[in-house]
């Protein structure tokens, strides 16, 4: 079982993330639960939310609080919320950061695991003309965990909002997820 | 041939709303509601159902006209949480009072105050006396597959009491999870036409709903009543085993896990359940003896299943997820303890109080209930009759 938790603000995407990687995964017939915190939600406001993907039921429906993964949607979220907490011995932490992953590792002060940074605040306003992060986060992840393949994420975002987005929002978040993936870098 | 799909607990409620297509859903789409309501009403205003959907003024109101749709010689449906359960009581006792069949899906959650929306039983607990069968699931897929067996146990000739599916609120309502639909012919030749009984719209046999009945006949009402929830007992079990032949999942008043040879058990409710049997199977690894009870109906209550699943351990933790305020524990715990009054052999049972308002429970509080359970197994004696787990004190 991989266990993924995301961290984001409100208004982020941060739930959706969650669950369209768990319907990606569904996809390749795997067992999959996706589900947020639900707090005093409110624009702005710290979120996170729950992502388990196995080849066998899942049985728990507890929070994660050994995440495997962890994914960090809102740069401003670093020094404030401990989001390594719990984090496996091999884990990785995938945060959208400026500078590069060696510095955010320093940063957050974390000896073990792998960590990846990728700007994705900058391609989700050159993309999407909005500060968007899902997207973007969720190429990044696939490419530093390779949990599922690339192609799988975008198959799951032209089915969830081909209906709903127009041609040209949909491009754009296939745009990011894209351009996410190649530029993440780890250390 | 099963179809795999990803639905939340509210979202397989309403798609199993969906493929039964009642003929009257009514409800009060306003927190604390459940987001089932806004999705059967977009299925109305698709067009995919010819269901009438009733918005009404509240819960009360929601539920008042659920009892008259039904004795009007309909089949209904409605869903609610929390405050909005609370709010619909007085009408909980008129709809079983009068024997009407309706099915409700309930998100449990906690009752203000303070203000709480997430998991907890305290809202169908406090509803436990009033005439409704009470089935709690564990998954989201039993959401989907309860709602539809929850149509015919309410229907049953010889129930005819309305429904409750509950299912842990967030946890299991808002947790999007995979799981098998069958196709809707399946589903509509599973539950078939609704046989009203004594419909009022029947106006060539008119008939009189709500009589005034004293001391004279009031009893008689109630213990009919208890006859009934007798009866149900035998119908939730034929009902699921006509289901497994179509499903292939099969589902009991109470489920044993891992019960064989063990020691100490924990016995549950709804999604914990869960949680609890992925535990046992670490602590079984480890060389521990546990195992796990889960209780799917709380009403009626398999009395003579639990004793006999639970006798033979030397120590049980039952878990509750309200608060009875008796100084002994949650509901469900002094329900089982009652079942062993008779019985001569019986464990040692502790009550265990937990996750109220939504408080996670995770791997290591299972664990942690398992090491009360050592410490009473090794001194032969429960310290305390009421462990609060997870609790700031």
């Amino acid at each position: 079982m991989v266990e993924i938790r995301w961290h984001g603000r409100g208004g982020q995407g941060v739930v959706t993330a969650a669950k369209v990687l768990a319907a990606a995964a569904l996809a390749q017939n795997k067992h999959i639960q996706a589900f947020p915190e639900y707090g005093p939600e409110r624009r702005g406001a710290p979120v996170q939310a729950f992502t388990r993907i196995d080849d066998d039921p899942i049985k728990l429906f507890s929070h994660v609080t050994s995440p495997h993964i962890v994914v960090v949607l809102d740069r401003t979220l670093v020094g404030k919320i401990p989001f390594t907490k719990g984090l496996v011995g091999d884990g990785t932490v995938i945060v959208n950061c400026r500078h590069s992953a060696q510095h955010l590792r320093d940063e957050i002060g974390l000896s073990h695991g792998k960590v990846f940074a990728v700007d994705a605040t900058t391609i989700a306003n050159e993309t999407m003309g909005r500060p968007i992060t899902n997207t973007p986060m969720l190429g990044a992840l696939i490419k530093a965990t390779a949990i599922l393949s690339i192609d799988a994420i975008e198959e799951e975002l032209r089915t969830l909002f081909g209906p709903k987005l127009s041609p040209k929002a949909l491009q754009a978040n296939i745009d990011a997820l894209r351009r996410a993936h190649e530029e993440v870098h780890g250390e | 041939m099963a179809i795999r799909v990803a639905y939340t607990g509210n979202g397989a409620c309403a798609q199993a709303m969906r493929q039964v297509e009642p003929h009257m859903v009514a409800a009060y789409p306003i927190t604390p509601q459940t987001e089932v309501v806004e999705e059967f009403a977009k299925f109305v205003a698709d067009g995919k159902v010819k269901t009438k959907f009733l918005p009404v003024e509240s819960e009360h109101s929601a539920m008042s006209a659920c009892i008259g749709g039904v004795a009007a010689g309909g089949r209904v449906m409605t869903t609610t949480a929390s405050q909005g359960l609370a709010y619909m009581w007085e009408m909980l006792y008129i709809a079983s009072g009068l024997r009407l069949p309706i099915v409700m899906g309930v998100a449990n959650r906690a009752l203000s105050a303070p203000i709480n929306i997430h998991g907890d039983h305290s809202d169908t607990m406090g509803a436990r006396d009033s005439g409704w069968v009470q089935l709690y699931c564990k998954t989201v897929q039993e959401v989907y597959d309860t709602l539809i067996q929850a149509v015919r146990i309410a229907e049953h000739d010889e129930v005819r009491l309305p429904v409750m599916v509950c299912y842990d609120g967030f946890s299991v309502s808002h947790s999007l999870m995979d799981l098998e639909v069958l196709a809707e012919e399946q589903v509509k030749g599973f539950v078939g036409r609704f046989t009203p009984r004594y419909p009022l719209l029947d106006i060539a046999n008119p008939v009189t709903y709500g009589p005034l009945a004293l001391y004279d006949f009031y009893f008689e009402y109630r213990r009919q009543q208890v006859e009934a929830m007798a009866t149900a007992e035998r119908a939730v079990r034929e009902i699921a085993e006509e289901y497994a032949s179509l499903s292939g999942r099969r589902y009991s008043a109470v489920e044993a896990y891992r019960l064989d040879n063990a020691e100490v058990a924990l016995v549950s409710l709804g999604s914990t359940a869960s949680t609890i049997e992925y535990a046992v199977d670490r602590l079984r690894d480890e060389g521990v003896a546990a195992g796990a009870l889960r209780i799917r109906t709380f009403r009626p209550f398999p009395k003579d299943a639990i004793r006999e699943a639970l006798e033979p351990l030397k120590a049980v933790a039952v878990m509750d997820r309200s608060e009875s305020l008796s100084g002994w524990g949650g509901p469900v715990g002094i329900e089982v303890k009652a079942a062993f009054y008779e019985t001569e052999a019986r464990p040692l049972l502790l009550d265990v109080v937990y996750g109220l308002g939504g408080r996670d429970v995770g791997v290591d509080d299972v664990r942690e209930v398992f090491g009360e359970l050592k410490k009473a197994t090794d001194a032969g004696k429960m310290s305390d009759p009421v462990y609060y787990l997870s609790l700031r004190e």
